[in-house]
């Protein structure tokens, strides 16, 4: 009852015109950081921190949660239209995003990109109003062995994406894990495959590696098959919006997309790309129409993981202001900004400016409300963007993803990168390697190695650290059960039928 | 050619004076080598607003973050001498840097116009909440009777909580601590919090809301004074450990050659801006320590980056193993 009392109170304050402006800013501008390749939340609120020296404490923070949120729904746009992930999160939209897009679904897609949106950050704002106290309990329940099981469950997902051929499948995964250990290994601070390139040093940004194997790659395709047959027009057929079957399809995968990335989310080392992952891998599980994931494009593969994303992106708020703990880029710089009204977060955040607190989580349910009502009629103004010719269409790709890429860290070693993954991206286009396991594995290896490295030097080499922690062995019992599942069922079922 | 060349150092030389008279005619951008939002970004961005004011020219900060704070620097020593680019340095970059990083492409004692230090943090040696120590004393006997068994929680290479534990390990008796590495001080919090990890050190405007929350326990303060944001702490001289007194300072730097009135104008921007009343405010909240007229200007800057070069390098090599 107190929980509701505060937020009315957060509401009534959220709710003035002054702070309703701000949030429409905030979502506005977030939306557009959100399209951009490289322009994340976290640079353009770092770009905006002056801003609190003039702005009352309240309405930046409505303006930041608004670039923040939107920066979630945007990133899906340019990943469905043009294979161009806006942000790391939303790579794995661009997967059936994108295939939906080209077989004249673009509209469906982007609509329950957001809707699916709206509805997972709405369940992820509830989680972080009535929940965040349990689900910060348990988060804090995961250490270095837990993690190294989630991941070991997350690279199951692999097995969704590996296409026709698995040779070639684990070759890319392979490639991968590759890409993922180059920099500075963190526990010896030895330099790993980075050749005396200080740029290197850090490791590669994996979003560079996604916007040069899927927009670069399929651009240079393009390029090198120039004349192609009318059937890779990009046609918009049918409704733009979301039919009956559409909507009958995507509410589960919502759910099931929120329910996971929530509470991934709000664990300090889950981040927003793994339970993307494991939603797509979920949804193309139980979907009734495997035949369409990859070919034509599964719309439970947009909706599930863009609900997971949005769902994580509350998750994240979750140790920030109950914590008072980062434990994302975003959140670290939201958590200066308190810093400059001479807020110091902490653990007693809420004890100390419940005003604050709940107005922006007030505003987090506002900004939702704004970004559907932004985006879905945007949807529109969207699809007619794939009636412009291709090699124009192309060509602005290109533009954009060189733009967005040297925005990252205005680094030239980055767009050297950029254009040597788009020439990887082309050549295992050319020769049937699929490019999504690359993204699997850089993602998943340096955080799995980390975690495996980082439980072990804390059991001092003890191997039995992961079974003897129950959460972790459950988490491992998962894993195996989603790889043998298939294969014990069929042995089940065999003798039943013979 | 040569003439050219000529011509060109002439008006150079010639265009300097009158340029560094009206200086500054536009922003001067800062560059900060971490990202938004860590302990040197915000020093950097409480100092920036005063300098700006006084100045009258934006100050803007710049986030250039990347291996250890050397890529922002090495960035900023290569920029134009003319005041219009200053980078804000700090213990790590300038002083534990050459020992980390063999192919540093920075000298720090040399590359560079020492402008003035601005604010030190003092480091904390932390622990998890269910320690079983409750004091220093305890704290290194259990240290010294777990041997490799104790695990320290470090945010990454390089990392201010990297360096100073390392220090720490050599001044503690028959302790030899497993260091645990995390990818940030958000995550290694996290795990002090969830008590994965034993015991950390790191800067107080990390830890401070924590140890206040009691989420972790403090055993004391790495400076010769306590801190007014922790008053109970005690002092890592008044607990046991004298020798261990380290602060994670930043200062402000130009690069090599700055005009000596540019240097003038930035040191007295600098100055006047650590003696704002609104900054003093927040960095008394944060628990950062401004330095005293002592501690200011280009001169003692050049002699604190010596001595902290002449303490780190040979230190942190001998417990790397690195040559």
């Amino acid at each position: 009852m107190d929980t509701l009392a505060h937020l009315a109170n957060g509401f009534a304050l959220a709710l003035t015109p002054i702070n309703l402006l701000w949030c429409l800013v905030g979502v506005t501008v977030g939306t557009a950081i959100g399209v951009l390749p490289g322009l994340g939340p976290a640079l353009t609120i770092a770009l905006l921190l002056p801003l609190t020296y003039k702005v009352d404490a309240t309405s930046a923070f409505i303006l930041f949660a608004g670039i923040y949120y939107g920066a979630m729904y945007g990133g899906s746009t340019t990943s469905i239209l043009l294979n161009t992930p806006g942000e790391s999160a939303t790579i794995v939209t661009s997967l059936e995003g994108n295939r939906m897009a080209r077989s004249g679904r673009a509209g469906a897609a982007l609509s329950t990109a957001a809707i699916g949106s709206f509805v997972a950050g709405t369940i992820g704002t509830i989680g972080l109003t009535f929940a965040a106290e349990p689900v910060v309990r348990f988060a804090l329940k995961f250490g270095p062995a837990e993690y190294f099981s989630l991941m070991v469950l997350s690279f199951v997902t692999v097995s969704a994406v590996l296409g026709s051929s698995a040779l070639r499948g684990l070759t890319a995964l392979a490639v991968g894990i590759f890409l993922g250990m180059i920099g500075i290994d963190l526990q010896t601070g030895q330099p790993r495959f980075a050749f005396g390139v200080t740029e290197l040093l850090d490791g590669i940004n994996v979003l560079i590696v996604a916007v040069g194997l899927f927009a670069v790659g399929e651009t240079l395709y393009l390029a090198a098959h120039g004349k192609r047959g009318p059937q890779e027009v990009l046609v918009v057929k049918d409704s733009i919006w979301m039919s009956a079957a559409d909507w009958a399809r995507s509410w589960k995968p919502w759910l099931r997309g929120s329910f996971l990335g929530f509470p991934i989310g709000a664990m300090p080392a889950g981040g927003a790309e793994v339970p993307t992952f494991l939603s797509y891998w979920m949804e193309k599980r139980f979907s009734k129409h495997k035949e369409e994931f990859g070919t034509v494009g599964a719309i439970e593969g947009v909706a599930g993981p863009e609900a997971a994303n949005n769902a994580s992106a509350a998750g994240v708020l979750v140790p920030m202001l109950a914590l008072g703990l980062p434990t994302s880029a975003t959140a670290a710089i939201m958590l200066s900004a308190f810093q400059s009204y001479g807020i110091n977060p902490g653990p007693q955040l809420l004890d100390t400016q419940p005003a604050l607190v709940w107005s922006l989580i007030a505003s987090l349910y506002i900004g939702n409300v704004m970004l559907l009502v932004l985006n879905l009629p945007l949807v529109g103004l969207w699809v007619k963007i794939l009636k412009v010719p291709e090699p124009l269409l192309y060509a602005g790709i290109l533009v954009f993803a060189t733009i967005g890429t040297y925005g990252i860290s205005r680094s030239v070693v980055d767009l050297l990168l950029l254009y040597t993954m788009g020439v990887m991206g082309y050549l295992m286009r050319r020769f049937d390697f699929p490019t999504a396991p690359v993204i699997i594995g850089m993602i998943l290896g340096p955080l799995a190695e980390q975690e495996f490295r980082r439980a072990m030097t804390i059991s001092q080499g003890d191997l039995t650290i992961f079974f003897t922690r129950p959460l972790s062995l459950t988490l491992l019992v998962i894993a195996a059960l989603a790889v043998a599942g298939p294969y014990l069922a069929k042995l089940v079922r065999k003798p039943a039928a013979g | 050619m040569k003439r050219l060349l000529g011509a060109v150092i002439g008006c150079v030389v010639f265009a300097l004076p009158a340029f560094a008279q009206n200086y500054p005619t536009r922003p001067i951008s800062m560059i900060v080598p971490f990202a938004a939002g860590g302990p040197t970004d915000i020093i950097a961005r409480i100092v920036a607003e005063p300098m700006s004011r006084i100045l009258g020219q934006q100050v803007i900060v710049e986030n250039v973050a990347g291996a250890g704070g050397t890529t922002g620097i090495t960035r900023g020593a290569g920029a134009k001498p003319d005041g219009y680019a200053i980078m804000m340095g700090h213990m790590g970059t300038h002083g534990v840097a050459p020992a980390l990083f063999p192919n540093l492409k920075y000298n720090p004692a040399t590359d560079f116009t020492p402008i003035g230090l601005a604010a030190g943090t003092p480091i904390i040696i932390v622990a998890k909440k269910n320690h079983p120590a409750t004091n220093l004393k305890e704290f290194l006997a259990w240290a010294a009777k777990e041997g490799n068994k104790a695990n320290q929680a470090y945010a990454g290479n390089a990392s201010v909580s990297h360096t100073t534990g390392i220090l720490l390990g050599t001044m503690m008796p028959g302790a030899s601590p497993t260091l645990v590495p995390y990818t940030g001080t958000g995550p290694a919090l996290n795990d002090l919090v969830s008590g994965q990890v034993d015991f950390m050190t790191d800067q107080i405007v990390n830890v401070v809301e924590q140890i206040r929350g009691g989420n972790i326990k403090a055993f004391a303060i790495a400076t010769p004074q306590r801190s007014p944001a922790l008053p109970d702490l005690p002092t890592t001289k008044e607990a046991g450990l004298p020798q261990y007194e380290v602060s994670a300072w930043n200062a402000v730097f130009g690069p090599k050659g700055l005009p000596a009135d540019v240097t003038a104008k930035l040191q007295d921007a600098l100055n006047k801006a650590l003696d704002d009343p609104n900054s003093k405010k927040r960095f008394d909240d944060l628990g950062g320590v401004v330095p005293g007229p002592d501690g200011r200007g280009g001169p003692a800057l050049q002699k604190l980056v010596e001595s902290e070069l002449a303490r780190w390098v040979p230190a942190i090599k001998a417990a790397t193993g690195k040559k």
